[in-house]
């Protein structure tokens, strides 16, 4: 008999002699327990409910399948980078926040924009009444963008955007600025999102139709391969799938599902998979269930290395290493009580940690109000400093490897993704699943699921459906006022009036030109961005080529 | 009886659309009937769907902070095409005081995050 069996056996006793009689008194809170993506949890886990294949599914940190991570020596070697998303009001307010943060020991930058500056509409647009500095910083022009990094050396920082419809044109200015500062292409660091299937599922910042998007798309990752070498020329998220209310599930697989994609159109225009791969990145969301999320950053870890290699042949081991950042769950913050959510993000940022992660966001406490002020980001930072440098966790390499629970979890979700990509490939790939709303319905399904369970008290919100108290709405809260709107307003109206008009339109010209062939688009967005063509005008002329995409 | 007919709606560029969708989903849970105009709508096109669809209430979602721009739009609209008897409530991430400046421009009642669904159906069964 093997060691497995007499396990299962002892288990099987257990069972029935000692849990049995305990039940009699002691029944279990639940009558099934479950995690978030619906996975049954067993009363125990055994060496023999997990048969582990060491060698081939689990390995060594740094090598393939990288479920143990993707560096050989992992946090021993350096911390992940502390990588705090912050941008509101003006490049001038957001440059001020981010020498505050740098200062405070954050590690590199990740910059908001506002939700204009995503769709393509510059400050005065009718659309971007109200919106102007709200969520993010606003940028029309390369003046913004000049002082947006003012006195912060780009040789120096690595500098992330969540930018999608808009990133061609970002990244130009960022470019841009930086041969300004005498930094030349090559020696940039830092990651553009530059991921627009999310947004069509779940984001929802898209301007143009799928095929120019993924053009764009395909443009700016070919563009960094041959001119930033050290660019993630795209960061696939799951992160927003899953503050759309995905469960971790969901959140691997659709997330993979869209990498696939986006590999698949890329070596279909005629791209090495070698070439490019390395410098794809993802982005995921580290949620409530501790161990479920942990075993989900695994998992995922193995199921993109098993896919890059089987499916697409890849032979470089950074081909198939998935490095990720990770931003704790905004949508698990709560109004009430807020500073609990310092401790809800502490679990949810050490869960990521444990996972593997390549560089982290923690929210903070104020983000179910407004955006954060420079003492709650404070803490939020403070948060991951405690984690890196006091709770010894950095020292060991992925220490929950070998767990019976986390490595059964891992294999879960692994399964489940499958499942489910398979499914979205029968459907006819992801546009089509999308298209046909499956993608999205799967999402809302889970969310109202979730709220359910809120609302009939399966599942414990602390302060907000038990232990709840009568408290005052809380003071200090940062507010970004209309009066900016109207200072950006006037910023743009002097860059209209100084810059070279002339020059402006025929570079606009030119882009569109270039628009309707097959041509790499970024070099023409690069020459627009210098001769201080604005996003929105950018974005206008891109509108007049491709159309717009309308919700379906 | 006629059936209660709610308007939910996404104005301005945010599209964080999951509160909207489960509010909506739990109001024709509980009887009415829903409509949903998807994200980016202006005020101009809520009002307009609002009126041709004949509702009762409009509900807004909005978790960028243009909230306070965007909601006294709608029912300032609403006043201009006399249809004023059209209730507008709204939800998102609202601070307190924005909340006060929204109820005193005509929000009948702001929802904040962690509002049970139920708190929504009783606020519209209580104005009917």
């Amino acid at each position: 008999m093997s060691e497995f069996e007499d396990i299962a056996k002892a288990k099987e006793n257990w069972e029935n002699n000692v849990v049995k009689k305990s039940l009699e008194k002691f029944p279990e809170r639940k009558k099934e327990f479950k995690t978030f993506s619906n996975i049954n949890i067993k009363r125990l886990y055994t060496p023999a409910d997990v048969k582990i294949d060491y060698l081939n599914e689990i390995g060594f940190p740094g090598m393939y399948p990288f479920t143990r991570g993707v560096q050989p020596t992992m946090y021993r070697g350096r911390l992940w980078t502390m990588r705090q998303y912050a941008g509101f009001g003006t490049a001038e307010d957001t440059n001020k926040r981010y020498h505050y943060l740098l200062k405070a020991g954050q590690t590199g930058l990740s910059v908001a924009f506002d939700l204009p500056t995503q769709i393509g509409y510059d400050s005065d647009h009718p659309m971007a009444e109200g919106e102007v500095g709200k969520c993010g910083v606003a940028i029309d022009s390369i003046k913004d963008m000049e002082i947006l990094f003012d006195g912060i050396p780009l040789d120096k920082v690595t500098t992330s955007m969540t930018i999608n419809s808009t990133c061609a044109i970002i990244l130009a200015m960022y470019i841009a600025v930086a041969e300004k500062q005498g930094v030349p292409q090559k020696e940039l660091k830092g990651t553009v999102q530059n991921d627009i299937l999310k947004e069509y599922i779940a984001r929802g910042t898209y301007i143009f139709p799928p095929e120019p998007s993924m053009r764009l798309v395909r443009d700016i990752i070919l563009y960094c391969k041959d001119n930033l070498p050290q660019w993630n020329s795209i960061s696939i998220s799951g992160y927003h799938i899953r503050e759309a209310g995905s469960t971790a599930m969901q959140e691997v697989a659709f997330t993979l599902a869209n990498a696939v994609t986006y590999v698949q159109k890329m070596v279909e225009s005629g791209a090495d998979v070698d070439d490019f791969a390395g410098r794809l990145s993802f982005f995921f969301n580290s949620h409530n269930n501790f161990l479920e999320e942990i075993a989900k950053f695994r998992a995922a870890r193995r199921l993109w290395a098993k896919i890059m290699k089987g499916r697409f042949n890849a032979k470089k081991p950074s081909s198939m290493m998935l490095r990720f950042h990770t931003q704790t769950a905004g949508c698990t913050l709560t109004a009430q009580q807020p500073d609990n959510n310092i401790i809800r993000v502490t679990m949810q940022a050490l869960a990521a940690v444990l996972g593997g992660t390549q560089s982290l966001h923690t929210n903070s406490r104020d983000e179910a109000i407004a955006l954060p002020t420079e003492d709650s980001a404070q803490i939020a930072l403070r948060t991951q400093q405690i984690i890196g440098y006091e709770s010894g966790v950095t020292d060991f390499i992925d220490p929950l490897a070998g767990s019976y629970v986390v490595e059964s979890l891992t294999n879960e979700i692994e399964k489940g993704a499958v499942e489910y990509i398979k499914k979205i490939e029968d459907m006819g790939g992801v546009l089509k699943a999308i298209e046909q709303g499956y993608i999205q319905k799967e999402i809302a399904d889970a969310s109202y699921e979730y709220q359910r369970s809120i609302e009939n008290k399966d599942y414990i919100v602390v302060g907000v459906n038990q232990f709840t108290k009568e408290e005052e709405p809380p003071k200090n809260i940062l507010k970004v006022d209309i009066e900016k709107e109207v200072f950006q307003k006037n910023k743009l109206k002097k860059v209209k009036e100084e810059r070279d008009n002339n020059l402006v339109l025929s570079k606009l010209n030119e882009l569109k030109k270039v628009a309707t062939t097959n041509e790499n688009i970024m070099p023409a967005i690069i020459e627009a961005v210098k001769a201080t063509a604005t996003l929105g005008e950018i974005s206008d002329a891109l509108r007049e080529v491709f159309g717009e995409f309308k919700e379906v | 009886m006629k059936k209660i007919r709610v308007l939910v709606a996404k104005p301005g560029l945010d599209g964080h659309d999951r509160g909207a969708k489960v509010v909506a989903r739990a109001l024709r849970d509980a009887g009415f009937e829903v409509i949903y105009t998807g994200i980016r709508q202006t005020p101009e096109q809520i009002v307009n769907t609002a009126i041709q669809e004949d509702v009762d209430f409009i509900g807004l979602s909005c978790l960028s902070g243009a909230h306070n721009t965007l909601f006294p739009k709608v029912v300032e609209l609403l006043n201009e095409r006399n249809a004023s008897d059209i209730k507008v409530f709204g939800g998102g991430v609202i601070p307190k005081e924005d909340a006060d400046y929204l109820k005193s421009k005509g929000i009948l009642e702001i929802f904040g995050p962690g509002t049970p669904t139920d708190a929504v159906i009783e606020f519209i069964k209580n104005n009917s």
